[in-house]
């Protein structure tokens, strides 16, 4: 065999590619669902603690912020095994992939609550002070004045961290969702051929790279002009 | 109470299982003191390439970038460090984390410094190229320097995330800090090695996202 005939053997092998076509394609929308479920738990999550914080009660605010620095700052595969692996020895068990949707929506939380809240307050206090005078009270304020403005300038970023978080289904691989890596994994180790990983590869492309073109197009579609 | 204390923060095992983390940290942070610097190397090469104006540079390097911003890190990890082996090429566990966070990490860092690049008015690079300095120079001394302040924030928060994604390095079986946290977890039946691994991140990383927040916030604000 040429080393051109055994790559192509190896990665695109077609065998092996169409025995393990179904189960890549049931990964692919697997891992569509757990990415949905995690963006609208996320992002309405984000949403509401960055609202309450709005509000400036001092204790709870120090909770919120605690939380949002203790999700930014822990990688999210060590949530994932933690609440997969660790819980079990405390008698309570999580599927893996509610262990996934429950630890990637969490750090979605904080990173959207973060850019929500730098959102509000950019919104000039100036602003507040014409709503409040004008007889509107706090969250009519909130609500007609400020989020219209503070959701605006959020679009870039949020769109960008949504993005990233996304990606990290492929973690859910680890702890046996067989999403696209998952069964790519099953695939490789059934077929002692590593096509279904080429074929895993593409469907995350498929998935991801019109998604990172559209982000590029928000971000500068809302730019600010400087 | 007792249950969750004896299962999550089990002192014992916490003096038990300490040696081995402690391996494990030690080798997360060489990590990181290895990919940082290969994906800032791979973000300049990228971001210099982007300031050139064919269309033969141009598409080519986006289509790269872009493809390494779709594929999940996890994804191209797996694929060098389990794929590559069929075609004769094992480069092992290290090897296959450096290729792909070379890879991954060098397409943010890229698109960041890119960003900061184009930041800086031409007239700037005119100005400069004018007085006699050569593009390389011009590069060097006049556009990276503004370049990189203007996209601090981006850089730090780019690279809190590169520490926090060699925690995917224990699934090929590199002996990191989550790595050595499952090994100690699967002897002890107990979940206090991984309590503690999650511990030692947050006490490393809480300061830059501190640092980070401070940034951001400053930033955002600052566009009105």
């Amino acid at each position: 065999m040429t080393g051109w005939e055994r790559f192509t053997d190896s990665f695109f092998n077609a065998r092996v590619m169409a025995e393990y076509l179904p189960k890549i394609i049931d990964g692919f929308w697997l891992t569509v669902v757990l990415a949905l479920c995690i963006i609208a738990a996320g992002l309405a999550a984000g949403l509401a603690l960055a609202l309450v914080r709005a509000f400036g009660i001092r204790p709870l605010n120090w909770l919120i912020i605690f939380v949002v620095d203790l999700f930014r700052a822990l990688p999210p595969l060590v949530i994932i095994v933690l609440l997969y692996f660790g819980l079990p020895n405390a008698g309570l068990e999580l599927s893996g992939f509610v262990a996934s949707w429950l630890a990637l929506t969490l750090v979605l939380m904080a990173f959207s609550e973060e850019i929500f809240w730098a959102g509000i307050t950019s919104v000039p206090k100036g602003q507040w002070e014409a709503a409040r005078s004008t007889g509107l009270g706090f969250v009519q304020t909130l609500s007609y004045v400020v989020l219209p403005q503070a959701l605006r300038i959020t679009i870039p970023p949020l769109t960008n961290r949504t993005i990233a978080i996304t990606k990290g289904t492929a973690l859910a691989s680890v702890v046996a969702v067989p999403d696209i890596l998952g069964a790519a994994n099953a695939g490789v180790s059934f077929s002692f051929n590593p096509s279904p990983l080429t074929l895993g590869a593409i469907a995350y492309l498929v998935l991801f790279f019109p998604v990172v073109v559209l982000g590029r197009w928000i971000e500068t579609r809302f730019a600010w002009k400087r | 109470m007792d249950i969750f204390l004896d299962t999550f923060l089990n002192w014992q095992i916490v003096q038990d299982a300490w040696p081995i983390l402690w391996q494990g940290l030690q080798a997360t942070l060489l990590l990181s003191a290895l990919v940082v610097p290969l994906g800032i190397l791979g973000g300049v090469l990228i971001a210099v390439l982007s300031t050139v104006h064919s269309p033969w540079v141009k598409w080519p390097l986006r289509a790269w970038v872009d493809t390494f911003r779709a594929l999940p890190p996890l994804v191209l990890l797996i694929f060098i460090f389990a794929g590559l082996p069929f075609m004769g090429l094992d480069v092992g566990a290290w090897g296959a984390v450096a290729i792909g966070f070379f890879l991954n990490t060098g397409a943010y860092y890229g698109e960041i410094l890119r960003a900061g690049i184009e930041s800086i008015p031409r007239g700037q690079i005119e100005a400069a190229r004018s007085t006699g300095l050569t593009r390389g120079q011009t590069m060097r001394f006049v556009v990276l320097p503004q370049a990189v302040r203007n996209v601090l924030p981006d850089l730090i928060s780019n690279t809190l995330e590169v520490v926090k994604l060699t925690s995917i390095a224990s699934v090929v079986a590199l002996p990191e800090l989550l790595f050595q946290a499952r090994q100690a977890q699967s002897v002890t039946y107990n979940a206090t090695p991984i309590m503690v691994a999650a511990v030692v991140y947050f006490i490393l990383l809480w300061p830059l996202v501190r640092v980070l927040s401070r940034l951001e916030n400053r930033q955002l604000a600052g566009r009105r």
